[in-house]
């Protein structure tokens, strides 16, 4: 009751000076605005700045076999082969922190279309869920091959911008053949052009393929030739048992060696093994969690006991991470400080109108002292005018924030997102701007002596 | 016990090293229901008195009994208490807001109730007491529409809402004319007779001092005769 007769004596005085009233609360509803319009375009940016970096592979991380060491020597990272296409699909189902898996068998050989050739920088064989990690679905022709492709190792590849400049020169490539190790692939898809990584390489001179007929099509004729050289003809099935459901249609141009050859030539049984797993973590945040779950689930499969080093490295993109970390940080507390100011400069618009105010009504300040206000109930009348008005602003800050913001999104392009945090924020400033800075104007005025402001003209 | 008791009041203002002595040592009772006039000439200490009657301001030393009980001068929140519910004020100028009805005016006090009322009920005190100060017909009127006469009449409206004990008047009738000045102390008059309300008016116009029971002159801070 009490309350609300004060409130409505604050109204009926903000009244009387409308224009003044409207005036003063215009530094907050500028600053409420600029508060919620810097929000919404910071958020915006941030979050386009976040998508940005995971197509960049921010969220992304590898796992590469450990180094192999023969007698002391080792070989390098990536020597050990360890990982099984089976693990890829365990960390599919197992780990909650990971969205998308793509094993990948690698190779590095000759691209030949009718009298062209080419070597690209990465040839991939993989899953579907490749394009996924590296946020790369968008296609300029065709699309992408399917599990079904995968499972049957079919000879369809994608390819991107720099082998079909490179290979086609500017032709459309989907539909047509080209060889890889004379094993005659049809292209299905043509990537969308991404560029230059972080590291200058170039992206696009890619090729993908299902990893099942990179492994047993392609790299194992290349490892069964690397042993043999010039024998590139030699069948693959004594190499790779699982070979011989893909029965190589080259010709045997040597005699096919007796038992005893074979025994006194032998040649290493390779299981079923990739180079690497790609993995995409849900986002940013979640990415130690998935290196977590991944250590654990592999320490597990791999029956790595308590005091076995792992077998394995997972490595994420800690520079980008950071990076990104960094920028999203100094943008945030640049947006604060631009809030703070605009709302500080508000607020002392607020005391200096509400101190001429107790100025200028002195001598109703007096009279109302005489007909019994106690100190309490001017200090109370004043601050309520003061928090009154920062509250409307903040309210009228909020709708003209909101508006320009969807203004900036619609006529600019500029990508925004709804923060209601900055909402929240904006009417709790706003709302204590006022009792801060309507504080002293109120105190002053509460403190006046009744006669000397009965008498003040 | 009278109404109103003021034993040995002094007031003196220290301007800087001199100090000023303005009251010294007034001695005087009211009786209930009495209508006193104040009377002395300008200087005399006469609105210092009534500041002091008023609870507006503190005496230096002396005792000042209001309603058979010591005003104990301590806090401003119970001097603002104690006029809310005893005095009612008349000043010389009105004093009335700006741009706000008669009827807003009158209300104005009602906002500082410590009891609660009712916005009906407030309502019908203030209209009330409009119709008996004969502005029935001028009570959506702003202030500054208001006829001088019009104007002390909302303010005596206003001055009783709250039923003081005593009202309390600053020379009433200082800016008002000769006919209008008639009207207001009738009203008083009609006030103090067919309510009994106890009423102090302060002036230096022997004139309206003839329309009290009682008059009482100050002569440089003393009670004269």
């Amino acid at each position: 009751m009490k309350s609300y007769r004060t409130l409505k004596t604050a109204l009926s005085a903000l009244r009387l000076n409308i224009m003044r009233s409207v005036l003063t609360t215009l530094g907050i509803v500028i600053g409420v605005a600029a508060v919620i319009t810097m929000m919404e375009i910071g958020n915006g940016a941030s979050i386009a700045i976040q998508r940005t970096m995971a197509t960049m592979g921010a969220n992304t991380l590898v796992i590469v076999p450990a180094s192999a060491a023969i007698a002391g020597v080792t070989q390098g990272a990536g020597t050990m082969m360890t990982l099984t296409p089976q693990d890829a699909d365990a960390i599919t189902k197992e780990c909650p922190a990971v969205s998308f898996v793509a094993p990948i068998v690698r190779a590095r050989t000759q691209v030949v279309y009718g009298n062209r050739n080419w070597v690209p920088t990465y040839i991939y064989g993989t899953t579907s869920s490749f394009l996924q990690v590296r946020e790369w679905t968008d296609m300029d022709e065709g699309e992408m091959f399917t599990e079904h492709e995968v499972r049957n190792s079919s000879k369809v590849c994608l390819i991107g911008q720099t082998i079909v400049n490179e290979l086609f020169g500017g032709q459309s490539p989907v539909g047509k053949e080209v060889r890889i190790r004379n094993v005659a692939f049809r292209i299905i898809g043509v990537l969308q052009k991404k560029g230059a990584n972080v590291m200058g390489m170039d992206q696009d001179d890619i090729l993908l393929a299902p990893w099942t007929t990179i492994k047993y099509r392609v790299v194992a004729s290349s490892l069964a030739s690397a042993n043999q050289s010039s024998s590139t003809t030699a069948s693959s099935t004594d190499v790779n048992t699982l070979s011989q459901i893909y029965p190589n249609t080259q010709q045997n141009l040597y005699p096919v060696p007796s038992a005893t050859e074979v025994a006194d030539s032998p040649k290493p049984i390779r299981f079923t093994t990739v180079d690497q797993i790609l993995i995409s973590a849900r986002s940013a945040d979640q990415i130690l969690s998935a290196i977590q779950q991944i250590t654990f689930l592999l320490r597990e499969r791999h029956h790595l006991r308590g005091s076995d080093l792992n077998d394995f490295n997972i490595r994420d993109m800690t520079e980008i991470t950071a990076a990104m970390r960094s920028t999203a940080e100094l943008m945030t507390k640049l947006l604060l400080c631009v809030a703070m100011i605009s709302l500080v400069v508000g607020g002392v618009g607020i005391m200096n109108i509400m101190l001429v105010s107790v100025t200028e009504r002195t001598h109703e300040i007096g009279l109302r002292m005489a007909v019994g206000a106690e100190p309490n109930d001017i200090l109370r009348q004043f601050l309520s005018e003061a928090v009154v008005l920062c509250l409307l602003g903040g309210i009228m800050g909020i709708l003209v924030g909101r508006g320009s913001s969807y203004l900036v999104n619609t006529v600019l392009h500029w990508p925004t997102a709804t923060s209601v945090g900055a909402i929240v924020a904006a009417v709790a400033v706003s709302a204590s701007v006022g009792v801060i800075f309507g504080f002293y104007p109120a105190w002053k005025a509460s403190r006046l002596d009744p006669i000397e402001a009965l008498r003040y003209e | 016990m009278d109404l109103i008791e003021l034993r040995d009041i002094h007031k003196t203002y220290h301007l800087g090293q001199v100090d000023l002595p303005v009251l010294k040592g007034i001695s005087l009772n009211v009786a209930r229901g009495e209508l006193v006039a104040l009377m002395g000439a300008s200087g005399s200490g006469k609105s210092t008195l009534m500041h002091i009657l008023g609870c507006l301001d503190r005496p230096t030393s002396g005792e000042y009994w209001l309603d058979a009980r010591q005003v104990s001068w301590t806090t401003a929140r119970e001097l603002a208490r104690l006029r809310h519910r005893m005095i009612g004020f008349v000043f010389q100028n009105f004093n009335l807001l700006a741009r706000t009805t008669a009827l807003e005016n009158v209300l104005m006090p009602l906002t500082y109730a410590k009891e609660d009322l009712t916005k009906h009920q407030m309502r019908q005190r203030a209209v009330e007491l409009l119709q008996k100060v004969g502005l029935s017909d001028r009570i959506h009127h702003q202030s500054s529409q208001l006829s001088g006469g019009e104007q002390q009449r909302v303010a005596i409206a206003r001055a009783l809402v709250n039923h003081p004990q005593v009202l309390l008047a600053d020379e009433p009738t200082g800016n008002l004319d000769s006919r209008t000045s008639e009207e207001i102390l009738q009203m008083f008059q009609q006030l103090n007779w067919a309510e009994s309300l106890t009423i102090v008016l302060v002036t230096h116009d022997s004139e309206v001092a003839q329309h009290a029971q009682r008059i009482i002159y100050i002569k440089d801070g003393l009670i004269g005769t």
